[in-house]
Formats: C-alpha cells, structure tokens, sequence
C-alpha cells in the first residue's frame, strides 16, 4: 500500500475563499435562476430515486466536427475515471480503454473521418444476453454497466461485444482508483457514460464536456426521451448513422457523419 | 451371453506410482500456475483486450467436447445393444467425467476472478449460453455418475440401460451448448452459425474415441492384460467415421462462407493470409488432424497396433490445434465495424491481433489433462473398471 | 504387538493434547487486539455502534445492489460515507495500513475484505491526502482528546458471536 503523499496542489480552499465563492455562485444563480432551476429539474434526480425508463441517456457524435489528431475526449473520461492513458502504461497492450480515437479511411475515395468509439450502450445490448452471472446490465435509464460485485471475468461479454468496447483489467490497481469510480483486477468494465455525474446532475459527460471546452462541440449528451432536449432535437434535423446497424441493436450512441 | 470378469488393477508397481507422481507433477504445475496468474493477474498471460480467450479455454474446450466423446463407446453399448461394447462402458464413462472435470478446472481457474467462483454458481442468467452450460456440465456429472453406478453395481443394474440413455441425450444437448457458447456469438465473423453445435457433436466423437483408444491400449499393455484384436479393429473403424465425418464439416463449413462475399475477406485469413492460423488450420488441423489419421486407419497400416495409436495421438493434436483455430483464430481477426473502410486507432482495431501463450496459461491446460488422467489411472486402481481379458475369444463369446 | 501400538497411540494422544492445551491459552490472551480508531468526522455513527459491528456487512451489501443497479445514491449506508468518516488521519485511508479501521478488525476476526481490490480506500477529493481540511478542521481538538482505543476481549468476542 502507498503511503499518504502530499498532493501536487496542496493549496486547500481556504473557508474565507469557500465562502465568497459560494456567495458568488449564489447570486450569480439567482441572477439566471429561471433557465438554471428549468435544466436542474430535468437533469437532477433526487439520491433516493432509483433510475427511470422515462430517461434514456445517449451521445451524438457529429463526426464531421471531431477534429483529426485531438484527443481530448479520451483524456477527459481516462481522468474523470481513473484508468491509465495508454501511453503512461506499463503495458499498453492490455491496458483498459473505455474510450478510443478512431481513424477511418476509405481506400478507393481517400476520404478520412475522425470519431470517438466507446461502449454504444445498445438497447438490446449482446453482452447483457451472454454474461452468466448477470453482472452486466443495462440500468432503467439506458446505461449499460458491468455490476463488479458479481462480475467473475469470464470475458464472454468481450466475445460478445461487436465495438470491442470492453476491458479487462489485468493488473491490481493498487488504490489508484477514483473515489467515485470503482474498478478493479480481473473485472470487466467499459464505458458507463459517466454515471456517476448523471446520478450527481451533471447532466453531461467528460468526453462531451471536453469536446466543448475545445470549441468542436462533436459531442452532444442528453436524454434521448425527452422530445425537447439539446440532443433529441439535433437527432431530428441530423442524419445520423447506428455502427453496425445490421445488427439491430438500437445503440444509445448515434453517429453524424460516418 | 458370456459373463466379464471386471477387476481393479494392481497399482503397486514402481511403474504405477512413477506415472501417477508424473501426472500429479502437471497437477502441481498446474496449480502453481494459476497462482502465479491469480496473483499478478492476467498481465503475465498472453491474452489481451484483443485476445481475450486464450490457451486455457483451447485446452478447457477440447477436454470438455472429449469429454462427451468419450462417452460414446458406452453409450453404443446401452443405447444401442450392441454386447461388445458392454465390458468397455465402465472405463468410457469414468474417462468422461475425469476428462470434464480437468476441463471445468481448467475453464474456472483462467476466470478474471476465480475466486468468486461461488458468484457463478449462486447468480444466473438464463439467457446466456453459459449459464446453461454451467447446468449441462453439473447435470453430465450427476447422470454419468449414476450411470457407472448402475454398471458397477448388480443391485441396480436393471437401470442400466435408462441411465444410460439419458446421459447419451444429455451428452448431446451438452456438446450443442459447448458449441454454442460460440455459435451464439453475433460479433464474430467465424461464430454466430448454427453449423457449430453439430460440428462440435461430431468433433466430440473422434477426440473423445481417440482418446479413449490410447488409454484402453495403455492400461492393458502396462497391466499385461490381453487386449484382442477383435476390439481394436472394430473401435478404429469407427474412429475413421468420425474423423471422416470431422472433415466433411469442416469442408462444408468453409464452402458455405466462401459464397458469401461478406466472409470472403475472413475466409481468406483462416484459409490464405492468416500466417500462423492458415499454417496451424491447414498442417494441423486439416492434414496432421484428418487425412493423415484417416489414410493411416483406412489402409492396412492401420491392422497394425503402432499405427492406430500415432493416428489417435495426431487426432488427439489436430483437435487440440482445430480448438486453436476455432478460438483465438476468430479473434485474431479484426472485428469489421465499419465494412469497406480502413481502420486504425490505438485499440488495434483493423489490424490482425497477435497473440504468444505464455508459460503459465500453457501449464494450466497441461494441469487440466493431468488430472484428467490422473483421477483415470487412480479410479482403475481402486474401482473394478476394467475387464481382466478382452482378448479376441472372450470378446467373441459375447456377440452370441 | 497391537496392544503395544494401543498404548504408544494413547501415549502419544495426550501429549499432543497437553501441548495443545497449554499453547492455547496464552496465544489466545496474546493476540494483538484490533485498533478501533474514533472516526475523524462526527460524533456517533449511522446506527448504534454495536449495531454497526455485527451489521455493517449487510447494511453495505443492501445498498451496494442499490446503487448499483438500480442508481440510488443515498448517503446514509454508502460505503463512501463510511470511508469519508473512518479514513486514518496518518494514512489517509481504512485500509492502507495495518491500524486503519476496515482492516485493523477485519485481521483480527480473519474475514476477508474484498471491497477495496475495486472501491478506493480514500475519501473524495482533498480529504484524500488532507484528513483534516477546512471542513474537517474543527473537529482536531475531539481527535487529540480521543486516544485510539482498544477494544476488550470480551466484545470482540460479542462481535465474533
């Protein structure tokens, strides 16, 4: 076990600053509340509420506007959760990847695209039907997620998948992991669109949240339900593809531009 | 009809006990193994986020289709009346269970976390193939130990015959899960056919005989038992069925995807470009595990006692290099998410995977069949499975 | 000849019980009791503390299927919480040393812990490093009036029943 470090940035907020910057925000809500409170209450779900089916999460990835070379997504969700960037493992070659850039290229027109491939969060998700234990699930709100309690690294579910969307964590982690973020040696894991901010209304993803804060907006997350949010209405105008789509998986992640 | 004298073997010779100390030197090899990979986790193995099944389920999978294989010489004895195969049936069916049970070890140690084995067997899914596999393989226990039971024991020897029907039914319905497990893969180009189920039944048949040939051979050669011709020739014909019907299959298979334009590319990796898999599927596979065997037992080499055993032995391989094929060949190639395009990323995806066994997962699977037939060689010893003769004269006296 | 080896047997029988008998009583006495450390935050737990001693496990297990599966995130039974309070304030963790709170008992009562191969052993955020931040900070002049203390024989061997 490692001993207690001090962190990098050990400068901890100090109550003087906590308490302006709470007044700040405060008024700075109350300023905009209307709008705030309208996104909160469709976001937000109190913390003894389980998950519904009137929610369906999901991304919209507009390929056209995931730019060649960037990364940042995949930055984004390796620190809001915990796993190793690829280039800092020890051994790349098995280490987990919940996200990934993908270079497409087609061989008779030259023509490239960018986009991001992570788990599609299917509605008829494969490595649901297969998983023995029943470890792997889609919870109420569309999120399919790998229970670690009672996954027994069978890695059917890696068989399965036809995204190759899934790790298996092959080393122990050493307590590296995130608070928020469980995850350990010889369970599968992958994707779970951030449940964890979901669940704490966010209302958004790392990868999405990045993908904006980089100004390419190629990104989009919401509920895919609810006729008036952000990205059912850009569903609606976009023509959007499913990968595989002979498969008929109903997929969670839909692509713009592919 | 002429009655068997069963007897145990002696097993008090230098020579038993020097076997049965190098069988349990796998066993412990075997288990140090899958300590040194339950420890450093799956990182020391050659198995990846790419190659996700590796050596341990080639050798699990092919102990487990043996297993119902070697079931059959049994089964035709009670099933199908044949007199025969009646004094063969004990050592069939203690071989089967003996194969399954290396098999299921080998297959729950290589597990990410095999110490939550007791999740598997509390938690079920009834929609996965494993789950009912995992009732299959429980269910072939039970049933195949009830059926020895009726052949070892007089008192309930009249329930011999409904024993051992259901257990020749669920040896079957337990192959087409097996072979299934892949068969109801939708991801991968060389599963998600129901072409599987049959094949592995008939797979089963030929690596199960061909097993069962080299240990009867054996234990009778080592005890200085007679062991007829009359046996032999009859058991090797049947043996070349088999494998010529493995062939047949095989071919078929391959027949079919080529007419699909959609398989041609994957074809052609297993068939053509696939380097180290086109070499293992057409030497090993088709030419070490089929038509060498069968030129071997359908000529007249095969009246020779030398020759059946190197053909059981290379179909013995040849099944072991198919299960290699069949496994880690379907996931060596890429999966093709987006037809037509090339792919590239950091997760090798449109690039074939490689994959090098490494030294634990090997001894994990050689453990498996250790103790396959470690628990055979002690089970003659101490259970009367065997027949004192079976040479060409007691033999014959039973077909009248 | 046999009733020689009748009596060897017996000899020996005895012996061996005499040894045992006398090994066990003071390794039983002996053994390093666990260190239960006052948590860091508040005052009294979620529930009774003996409660919570024989009960933890399935008060834990109860809500980890919950939240889990179903995404209720209540605070009160989450493991989070737990670790949030008891986390050492040397280690900044319940189980990184052989004094933190999960595993001071759990190697006593020789019951395997299999929460943290996955779940981090640190509370969220700057608590992780900093145990006393500037939430926490108050609660320093409780800590050095509680000395880690030691729990008797006899209520562990409550716990253990």
């Amino acid at each position: 076990m490692s001993e207690l470090k001090p962190m990098s940035n050990p400068a901890p907020a100090s109550p003087e600053r906590r308490r302006f910057v709470g007044a700040a925000t405060a008024a700075a809500g109350l300023a905009i509340a209307p709008g705030v409170l309208l996104i909160e209450v469709a976001h937000g779900r109190p913390e003894d509420q389980a998950a519904s089916n009137a929610v369906r999460w999901g991304l919209l990835v507009d390929a056209t506007k995931c730019a060649t070379g960037c990364n940042d997504c995949v930055t984004a969700c390796s620190t809001e959760n915990g796993w190793t960037p690829v280039a800092e493992s020890a051994h790349a070659r098995q280490a987990p990847q919940w996200i990934r850039k993908l270079e497409l290229q087609d061989p008779l027109t030259q023509m490239e695209t960018n986009l991001p491939m992570m788990c599609q969060h299917c509605a008829e998700p494969p490595c649901v039907d297969v998983c023995p234990t029943g470890a792997s699930f889609k919870r109420a709100d569309g999120i399919v997620l790998v229970n670690r309690h009672t996954c027994i690294g069978c890695r059917y579910c890696m068989m399965a998948c036809p995204y190759k969307a899934r790790s298996l964590v092959h080393e122990p982690l050493n307590d590296t992991q995130k608070p928020d973020v469980p995850r350990g040696i010889g369970c599968v894991e992958s994707c779970t669109l951030c449940v964890q901010k979901v669940d704490r209304g966010d209302g958004n993803t790392a990868c999405a949240e990045a993908c904006t804060a980089a100004g390419h907006n190629a990104l989009l997350f919401g509920d895919m339900n609810d006729p008036e949010s952000e990205i059912s209405k850009r569903l609606r105008e976009l023509p959007t593809k499913q990968v595989r789509a002979d498969l008929n998986l109903n997929l969670g992640v839909r692509y713009h531009g592919i | 009809m002429a009655s068997i004298t069963f007897r145990e073997v002696e097993g008090s010779s230098l020579k038993y006990w020097l076997l049965f100390g190098f069988l349990g030197l796998f066993v412990l090899f075997g288990a140090l193994a899958w300590n040194t990979m339950h420890h450093h986790g799956h990182v020391i193995t050659g198995m990846d986020n790419q190659i996700v099944w590796g050596l341990p389920h080639v050798f699990a999978v092919f102990l487990i289709v043996a297993a119902s294989g070697a079931l059959n010489v049994a089964s035709i004895a009670s099933v199908f009346n044949k007199p025969m195969y009646k004094p063969l049936a004990p050592l069939s069916a203690i071989l089967a269970l003996a194969l399954m049970l290396g098999g299921l070890l080998v297959l729950v140690l290589d597990l990410g976390r095999s110490d939550r084995l007791i999740v598997a067997m509390t938690h079920f899914n009834f929609k996965s193939m494993f789950t009912w596999n995992v009732f299959l393989y429980s269910g072939f226990f039970g049933l195949v130990g009830v059926y020895l039971w009726t052949m070892l024991d007089r008192s309930v020897k009249t329930y011999s015959k409904a024993a051992g029907t259901a257990a020749f039914i669920w040896r079957l319905v337990l192959t087409t899960g097996t072979g299934s497990l892949f068969g109801f893969l939708v991801a991968r180009e060389l599963y998600g056919t129901a072409m599987l189920a049959p094949m592995f039944i008939i797979m089963s048949f030929a690596y199960g005989l061909a097993i069962y040939l080299m240990v009867l051979a054996a234990a009778y050669a080592w005890t200085g038992r007679p062991l007829g011709d009359a046996v032999m020739m009859r058991l090797k014909s049947l043996l070349a069925v088999f494998v010529a019907a493995v062939l047949y299959f095989v071919v078929v298979q391959h027949m079919t995807s080529l007419y699909f334009t959609k398989f041609h590319a994957v074809e052609a990796f297993i068939l053509r470009d696939g380097g180290i898999f086109t070499t293992l599927f057409w030497v090993g596979q088709i030419v070490i595990g089929c038509v060498v065997p069968l030129v071997i037992l359908l000529s007249s080499l095969g009246k020779q006692r030398t020759w059946i055993m190197i053909a059981c032995a290379l179909i013995i391989l040849g099944g072991i290099v198919q299960m290699y094929v069949t496994i880690i060949g379907a996931q060596a190639y890429p999966l093709d998410m987006f037809p037509g395009l090339i792919e590239k990323s950091s997760f090798f995806d449109g690039e074939v995977h490689s994959y090098t066994p490494s030294l634990p997962e090997l001894f994990l699977g050689l453990g498996g069949v250790a103790i396959a037939l470690l628990v055979t060689v002690f089970a003659i010893k101490v259970l009367r499975l065997l027949p004192a003769s079976l040479d060409d004269a007691t033999v014959a006296k039973l077909e009248h | 000849m046999k009733r020689l080896l009748a009596v060897g047997a017996v000899v020996l029988t005895t012996a061996a019980l005499a040894w045992a008998g006398s090994d066990a009583q003071p390794k039983a006495s002996g053994a390093p009791k666990p260190v239960i450390t006052k948590a860091v935050k508040g005052e009294q737990c979620v529930e009774p503390t003996d409660f919570m001693r024989r009960n933890h496990m399935r008060l834990l297990s109860h809500q980890r299927d919950e939240t889990v599966i179903e995404g209720v995130r209540t605070k009160k039974y989450s493991l989070k919480e737990c670790i949030n309070c008891h986390a050492s304030e040397t280690t900044g963790s319940v189980a990184a040393a052989k004094d933190d709170f999960c595993v001071s008992c759990h190697s006593y009562a020789a019951v395997k812990i299999d929460c943290f191969d996955c779940h981090s052993t640190k509370p969220q955020g700057s608590a992780a490093m900093h145990p006393l931040n500037a939430e926490t900070a108050h609660y320093k002049h409780k800590l050095a009036a509680q000395a880690a203390s030691k729990v008797s024989a006899e209520e562990m061997a409550g716990v253990a029943q």
